[in-house]
């Protein structure tokens, strides 16, 4: 039984085919052709499978693709087509990440954090990345460029 | 001091962008097309057991169902060091979810749905949990046949018992010694299993094409060394090096459970038996945590001999390993620490005896560290015990003792340079020595701990790096190379080494993850070992770029060499000031004469780096006579600490180390290691506590009961301290510092929980619910209840240190 679900994806409209039983994080590897979200632990730990879903964070690993009927999906991949936005940015020049493994799901969670919240705090930060398990940096240097990211807005206002 | 342009600059890392932008492409990620194989292996329930028959016949009835793979097909052995290892195993597991048998299908779900269709009939045999038992006489042997299995020259398996491995180190007269000290003091402790955790977990795509070709796509710290040991496996099948191609793009995080081989052996063995059809096997997170490499655990004792003056006299380190059910790369852990488990003091007499025990559990291999973690736990903590025993302040202790250049090491040769003492003071003055901080809240105590480090990269000494550079049109670079990007910097850092030989922008540079069938060799990406050994190599290739460059201009100009320089991408001339030549007008078509005839051509490097002078020979009975390491990184760390005496959480208020890098190529590099690898050494004292139940099977396979730190867990604040004295043999100075960020973590808190609380814990991990049942005067032995977390159940008090067969002095 296969079931047709139309989502934006990175604001393109796209329609496939699933099975009801499809995960969205499969579905958006194998079937749509978006590698950024990763498997890490396929139970909602680890938070390297995380999207945008309608703007949120969601743990890709732990929904249905037919869940995304009719929703907006972003990953990275959607961000990263024009130029790199603020976040990114700053991840970059603060040289934050390592390996990288679990940098779409940080940048995803960070361009959330400061879409709620453009002054966040440290703590605020830190409670925003606490779903996104990383074994390289030890966060600081993740945690330092996101408050780079406001310092640097206001002081271009 | 010699002013470097690029090198000891904080340049933007090379790979920042593929992975800001989710361009990064991890072996997951790469596209097969519509006919990739998925693989499922079947896994054994028992520790330990004899397979009696296996029937695939109802897992092949199962529509999808392409091939089926037993021991039968693969019986073969393999291994790094010692080729311990089955492929599949033929007639006993020797560990809980060791794999027996695997399932290739069209689709994940298939290959899952059918694997729970294979029948396996066992016997259960007694396992080997106990490492007491495990070294009684007439033990329960892990290994039947160890006699026969091939191996390097410097492992000394001791056949018709569970050692795989006994390094024996000895220095001076160790009777005289402890004659000679004030105080004797002996104590022990305990430091059980770790898992890596890298976010990545392993996966392999094997490709083994219809014309003979066999393309491995690794997750992997080390994509020479698995062709080796796979041309090896695979050589009954008439497989050999050139026909086996490896590709390992970015990797997710490795600390040491992507090096050498585990897992991808499988994935080998599988595609050569689908022809023509790419198959994957990835790891679950469960099976990343049990059937990869584990952290060893140990149980050790320390014997150690001081004088009122604070001199050590003499030190007796004896640690007893649970490496697991197969230790090819285990057994050289505990090698290294037998060569080294002194720590960094000057102790005239020494004797080590670091043994390598098989048991029933996951096999035991490198992680981040190798061995040093654990033997600095109980030896740092030692050195504070028995400072305070003779009244002495223990850094002043420690400053006493600390090794200098030119000591003679435990095993004979001579110490290399070194920043000890400088990393001593300055974290020392960073974390306020000596000052006492009282909490605020009366429910809480706040104490320091002190710890110094040291390791040397474990490295046969033949572990050869090498380096291919090329100019394209433009004077841009490419370097070839076969370290691994782990997240570490290392491409970053090479690029900076041939910035600097070559006066090119690192921004002007290329370089990639290797394969290969193209890229220049590397041994493995292990033992910090890759900025100092690789960019040896690199600084070479650059070199030799040079030289070439400088041929070609006094080739067509006449200008003699050693006038020749580079500048701004140009090559100059000190006797002709207005000659510039840009490397774009000449690297690739090469220079045009007045005859319209062009001199030259494309200017390509090489450059390798041998470490000649080292050596594993040397007397088994003394470690004497050799020069197995090639040098030592130091350092110091500090913390201040916090504990609820309530409650017996933990806070680190403050951290602080100190790592002689000899030279910080990249010294916001080197502070990314320190930041990260504090957070994962400590992660391994407060927060990470690994749990198998008594007949050896893992209670916590998964991020909800195996907590690594999240971005709540971090201290309040570290502060990351740069020592170079550099390295004679490095380029431009530098030492490799990865792994020696983690190393002092576990012992500096245990002694500001004993500064804090007054109360010495001697078995990691010190986790809240520890912490408050011994503030509480509860033995943790005595209401854990029916589990453990590593091949001793028991009190470590009451461990004796006896190993019996044949062997035994």
């Amino acid at each position: 039984m296969r079931k047709q679900i139309t989502l934006r994806l990175n604001d393109e409209p796209r329609t496939l085919e699933v099975q009801p039983n499809d995960i969205l994080l499969d579905v958006l590897r194998e079937k749509l052709g978006v590698k950024s979200p990763k498997i890490g632990c396929e139970r909602g730990d680890c938070g390297a499978c995380t999207i945008l879903l309608d703007g949120k964070t969601v743990r890709s690993c732990l929904i249905l693709a037919i869940e995304a009927d009719g929703h907006e999906v972003m990953t990275v991949e959607g961000l990263s087509r024009g130029s790199l936005t603020p976040v990114q940015q700053a991840l970059l020049e603060h040289n934050s990440f390592q390996c990288g493994f679990c940098a779409p799901g940080v940048v995803l969670a960070a361009t959330e954090l400061l879409g709620d919240n453009p002054h966040p705090t440290e703590q605020d930060v830190k409670e925003a990345l606490s779903g996104n398990l990383c074994r390289c940096t030890g966060y600081q240097s993740i945690i330092e460029a996101i408050i780079d990211v406001q310092e640097k807005a206001s002081k271009s206002l | 001091m010699t002013q470097f342009k690029y090198v000891g600059e904080s340049e933007r890392r090379i790979d920042g962008l593929d992975k800001i932008t989710g361009a990064a492409r991890f072996v997951d990620d790469l596209e097969f097309g519509p006919n990739l194989l998925h693989a499922e292996v079947v896994e054994s329930p028992y520790a330990h057991a004899l397979i009696k028959r296996i029937d695939t016949s109802e897992a092949e009835k199962v529509p999808g169902v392409v091939r089926i793979v037993t021991g039968k097909d693969f019986p073969y052995r393999f291994g790094l060091y010692m080729q311990d290892r089955y492929i599949f195993p033929t007639d006993r597991v020797r560990f809980v979810g060791e794999q027996v048998a695997a399932v290739i299908a069209r689709d994940t779900q298939t290959a899952k749905r059918a694997a729970k269709r294979v029948k396996v009939v066992y016997k259960e045999l007694e396992p080997v949990l106990d490492l007491e038992k495990a070294l009684k006489s007439d033990a329960v042997l892990v290994h039947l046949d160890l006699a026969s299995y091939p191996r390097c020259p410097w492992f000394f398996p001791e056949a018709g018992t569970n050692i795989a491995h006994r390094r024996k180190t000895r220095k001076g007269d160790l009777e005289k010694g402890f004659q000679e000290a004030d105080v004797i003091f002996e104590d022990t402790y305990t430091v059980p299993r770790y898992a890596h955790c890298a976010i990545e977990p392993h996966a392999i795509v094997g490709l083994y094409d219809l014309s003979g070709r066999l393309t491995l796509w690794s997750a992997s710290q080390s994509p020479y060394t698995q062709r080796h040991v796979f041309a090896q496996a695979l050589a009954p099948l008439g497989i050999s090096h050139k026909d086996i191609r490896v590709v390992t793009p970015y990797v997710g995080g490795g600390f040491g459970g992507k090096a050498g081989v585990s897992m991808e052996i499988i994935g080998v063995a599988l595609a050569a038996m689908v022809k023509g059809s790419p198959v994957k096997l990835r790891w679950s997170r469960a099976q990343e945590f049990y059937n990869t490499y584990q952290r060893q655990g140990v149980i050790a004792r320390i014997k150690m001999g001081v004088k009122k003056d604070g001199t050590l006299t003499a030190i007796e380190h004896t640690l007893h390993w649970d490496a697991g059910a197969y230790v090819e790369y285990g057994a050289n852990v505990v090698n290294a620490v037998g060569l080294s488990a002194t720590g960094p003091y000057r102790i005239p007499n020494v004797k080590i005896d670091s043994v390598c025990v098989y048991t029933n559990l996951p096999p035991g291999g490198p992680y981040r560290g190798f061995g040093y973690s654990e033997f600095h736990f109980g030896l740092e903590s030692h050195i504070t015990a028995i400072a305070k025993k003779i009244g002495m302040d223990p850094v002043e202790f420690r400053k006493r003792n600390a090794i200098r250049e030119g000591d003679t090491l435990a095993y004979g040769a001579k110490m290399n340079p070194s920043g000890l003492h400088e990393a001593i003071d300055k974290v020392a003055r960073e974390i306020g020595w000596g000052k006492k901080e009282v909490s605020k809240d009366p429910h809480k105590s706040i104490g320091k701990g002190f710890a110094c480090f040291w390791k040397a990269p474990a490295m046969p000494p033949n572990a050869a790096s090498a380096a291919f550079t090329k100019f394209n049109e433009d004077g841009s670079v490419n370097i070839s190379v076969s370290g691994m990007e782990i997240g570490q910097g290392y491409l970053t850092v090479m690029a900076q080494i041939a910035a600097e030989v070559l006066t090119v922008p690192p921004a002007k540079i290329r370089i990639e993850p290797p394969d290969t069938d193209r890229n220049a060799y590397e041994w493995q990406t292990v033992g910090s070992h890759v900025t100092w050994g690789c960019g040896n190599a690199v600084k070479a290739a650059a070199l030799d770029m040079r030289e070439k460059m400088f041929e070609v201009v006094h080739r067509v100009h006449g200008f003699a060499k050693d006038d020749l320089y580079l500048e701004n991408e140009k090559v100059r001339c000190r006797t002709h000031p207005d000659f510039e030549l840009a490397f774009k007008d000449f690297v690739i078509s090469g220079i045009q004469t007045p005859k319209g005839n062009f001199i030259g051509g494309p200017i390509l490097g090489s450059g390798i780096f041998m470490p000649e002078f080292t050596s594993a020979l040397s007397d088994p009975e003394t470690s004497q006579g050799g020069h197995p390491n090639v040098h030592y990184t130091v350092g110091a760390a500090a913390v201040t600490l916090e504990v609820d005496r309530e409650t017996g959480k933990m806070k680190v208020l403050k951290a602080t180390l100190a790592v002689d890098a000899g030279k910080a190529v990249n010294p916001d590099l080197v502070n990314s290691q320190i930041m990260g690898g504090m957070v994962q050494g400590l992660a391994t004292v407060l927060h990470e506590d690994m749990r198998y139940d008594l007949k050896g099977k893992l209670l916590n396979a998964n991020f909800t009961d195996y907590k690594i730190p999240t971005s709540m867990d971090i201290p309040k604040e570290v502060v990351p301290i740069i020592v170079e004295v550099p390295q004679p043999d490095g380029p431009y100075g530098a030492r490799g510092v990865g792994e020696h960020t983690m190393i002092p973590a576990a012992a500096m808190v245990a002694n500001a929980v004993e500064d804090a609380v007054g109360l010495r814990l001697k078995a990691l991990p010190i986790t809240a619910e520890r912490m408050a049942l011994a503030l509480s005067g509860i033995s943790f032995e005595d209401v854990k209840g029916a589990y453990m977390g590593f091949c001793f159940a028991g009190k470590a008090d009451a461990y004796a240190f006896r190993t019996g067969g044949k062997k035994q002095k």
